[in-house]
């Protein structure tokens, strides 16, 4: 059996944590995937280099206490505006990696038009878009993403699309337009797909300073607390409806 | 202003804004067209800065996203501003909020028409409680500019980036739609050059350029869930704005120092009750004019001075009354405070409002 003192050997490290993301205790409940895609981040901006050249935006949602977790500088929009921010701040600064790291609430309904705005202008940002199909910072209500039938606060019966619309495909809308460059969606609940997400998303960094117009990587997430299950039944569950709608892969990739 | 160069031209109020803030070193211009202001956005395209200077400029989806930009921009110490009109503005409430709340210095242009709702696109005054009573929500003020010329529409957009700047606050200037559109002789300010991003990490070390390994991350947000700080935060705000009531009053008087009856207005209707004055002065009345040039922080302390010597004030604004109640607050009861205005984008000529001080007073 091995000692403590050889399990801390530096020699026999397996894995060792992104110096980018701080010990700050996270708010996020357990199951959640935002840590992962935050632990995510925090690695590839240290494996680029690029920690004094990257600029978060964070949203008004789960993730609105983002920069509390990883040491870059980071700017906190207004609901729905962080499309709007990071083109100020990349337009004033080309040189830096700006990204916005937004929820289905943020960015497919408040900020629907900053969005495709930005996109559409082909804004060189990244955008990373927690679609978990719930608000989950007010408790669980519908959001544009809430699957036909998914019970939330705001429709305990289940939505319905006769009277409370259809699931909102932001993914797919955003391959329509010129100013986007990568539109990938991914998912963080297995390794193999953590993986995947983490080079989508380093890939969307370095598409930023290519000039090649907007990169957006929707990550398909759980929100255990939100769908009132634990987090291995939301993985689950996710696997079973939330794949069907939100299918995985590259939606567009030039 | 300090120094100008000493070329007089004739333009527009609202392309006299856009010059101004190419020469005093705006970085980033973000705007969405409305009548009567889209001449600043025209004619910084067609200037092109970004060719010269390196200023940005971008018209946005929106003026939720051109405030947005504006909280961006500033958010990297940039020099940023936004210019609209009242359906506009009231639409960049939020965002002046949350820069507010964020401590974000950034200019807003507001060339007022007439409303409520969609109104007119005739000038108003209509928007100064928005302005000057805090429009957005939460307890905040700014610092607003009331120009009466082309020429304070090139002086106070400069002026306006330095009170932002010094106070880490939003600044607005509360134009309308006349002096926006209307044409005269103006000296622009002289060239100042774009600061480095060494000045600004100098200058503003709390903006987020990227985080450097001697520093904490920056980040730059209004949110803060714990009572007692959000208090704290609240009462930081509010000290800052006592030290703006306290050192950037501005105002101008004409002809006061011996008046019977003062006229007090701004902007346009400054104009106006300034040839008022001279029609007053001929027909033997007693009249003189107090212009706030910044309506927050109002010049209350004057106001209550004056208010000493005259036997009254009338109230001038293109709205229904809503200056005239800061001036009714610094008389508090000591001499009568009368309105006059006209609403739906209709200037009162000066003899309509001589008419209106003989009527309310002699």
């Amino acid at each position: 059996m091995s000692s403590i003192q050889d399990i801390v050997d530096p020699a026999n490290l397996v894995y060792e944590k992104t110096t980018v993301m701080n010990d700050t205790p996270m708010h996020y409940c357990p199951g959640c995937s935002h840590g992962v895609v935050h632990k995510i981040l925090g690695e590839i901006i240290q494996e680029m280099g690029i920690q004094e050249k990257t600029i978060g935006v964070a949203p008004v949602g789960c993730a609105v206490f983002a920069y509390k977790y990883l040491d870059i500088d980071w700017q906190q929009a207004a609901h729905g505006r962080a499309p709007a921010v990071a083109t100020a701040i990349k337009r004033l600064l080309p040189d830096r990696y700006v990204f916005t790291y937004q929820g289905d609430g943020d960015l497919a309904a408040i900020g629907t038009a900053e969005t495709i705005h930005a996109c559409s202008r082909g804004e060189n940002i990244a955008i990373i878009y927690i679609n978990n199909g719930i608000y989950g910072m007010t408790g669980g209500q519908m959001a544009p993403t809430t699957l036909p039938g998914m019970k939330s606060t705001t429709s305990p019966n289940g939505r319905d699309q006769q009277l409370e619309g259809h699931a909102l495909d932001m993914s797919k809308l955003l391959v329509q337009l010129d100013g986007v460059c990568y539109v990938t969606r991914q998912s963080v609940h297995t390794v193999g797909a953590v993986r995947k997400t983490k080079k989508a998303i380093r890939k969307a960094l370095e598409n930023s300073m290519l000039n090649k117009g907007t990169s957006i990587v929707e990550v398909v997430s759980t929100c255990n607390s939100g769908w009132r299950m634990s987090p291995a039944d939301s993985n689950t569950w996710m696997e079973e409806n939330m794949f069907p709608v939100y299918g995985l892969g590259d939606l567009k990739d030039i | 202003m300090t120094k100008h160069s000493e070329e007089i031209t004739l333009m527009k109020g609202n392309e006299a804004v856009a010059h101004a803030a190419v020469r005093c070193g705006c970085d980033g211009y973000f705007g969405y067209p409305i009548t009567p202001q889209s001449e600043i956005l025209e004619t910084l395209m067609e200037i092109e800065p970004w060719k010269t200077t390196g200023m940005v400029v971008l018209q946005a989806e929106s003026e939720v996203a051109s405030i947005n930009m504006v909280y961006g921009g500033a958010g990297c110490g940039k020099k940023v501003m936004t210019t609209s009109s009242s359906p506009g503005v009231s639409l960049m409430q939020e965002g002046v909020s949350y820069m507010a709340g964020a401590e974000l210095p950034g200019v807003i242009v507001n060339v007022m028409r007439g409303g409520p709702g969609l109104g007119t696109i005739q000038p108003s005054q209509a928007d100064y409680f928005q302005a000057v009573k805090g429009g957005g929500h939460g307890d905040y003020r700014m610092p607003v500019l009331a120009p009466a010329s082309v020429q304070e529409m090139a002086d106070f957009t400069v002026l306006a980036f330095d009170l932002a700047f010094k106070y880490l606050t939003p600044t607005m200037i509360l134009a309308d739609g006349i002096i926006g559109q209307m044409m005269e002789k103006v000296i622009l300010p002289p060239f100042r050059p774009r600061r480095t991003e060494d000045e600004i990490r100098e200058q503003c070390p709390w903006a987020t350029l990227g985080k450097t390994p001697e520093r904490d991350p920056n980040y730059i947000s209004s949110l803060e869930l714990r009572s007692e700080e959000m208090e704290k935060i609240n009462l930081r705000l509010q000290a800052r704005y006592r030290e703006i009531e306290k050192h950037e009053v501005r105002y101008e008087e004409i002809q006061c120092d011996d008046a019977e009856y003062i006229f007090v207005a701004f902007g346009t209707m400054a104009r106006v009750c300034q040839k008022a004055v001279e029609l007053a002065r001929a027909e033997g009345i007693k009249a003189g004019l107090l212009r706030p040039v910044t309506l927050f922080p109002y010049p209350t302390q004057r106001v209550s001075v004056l208010a000493q010597t005259v036997k009254g004030f009338l109230s001038v604004e293109m709205s229904a009354g809503q200056m005239v109640e800061d001036v009714r607050l610094a008389v508090s009861g000591t001499v009568p405070v009368e309105f006059y205005g006209r609403m739906g984008g209709i200037v009162p000529s000066p003899s309509e409002v001589l008419n209106a001080l003989k009527t309310k007073f002699l």
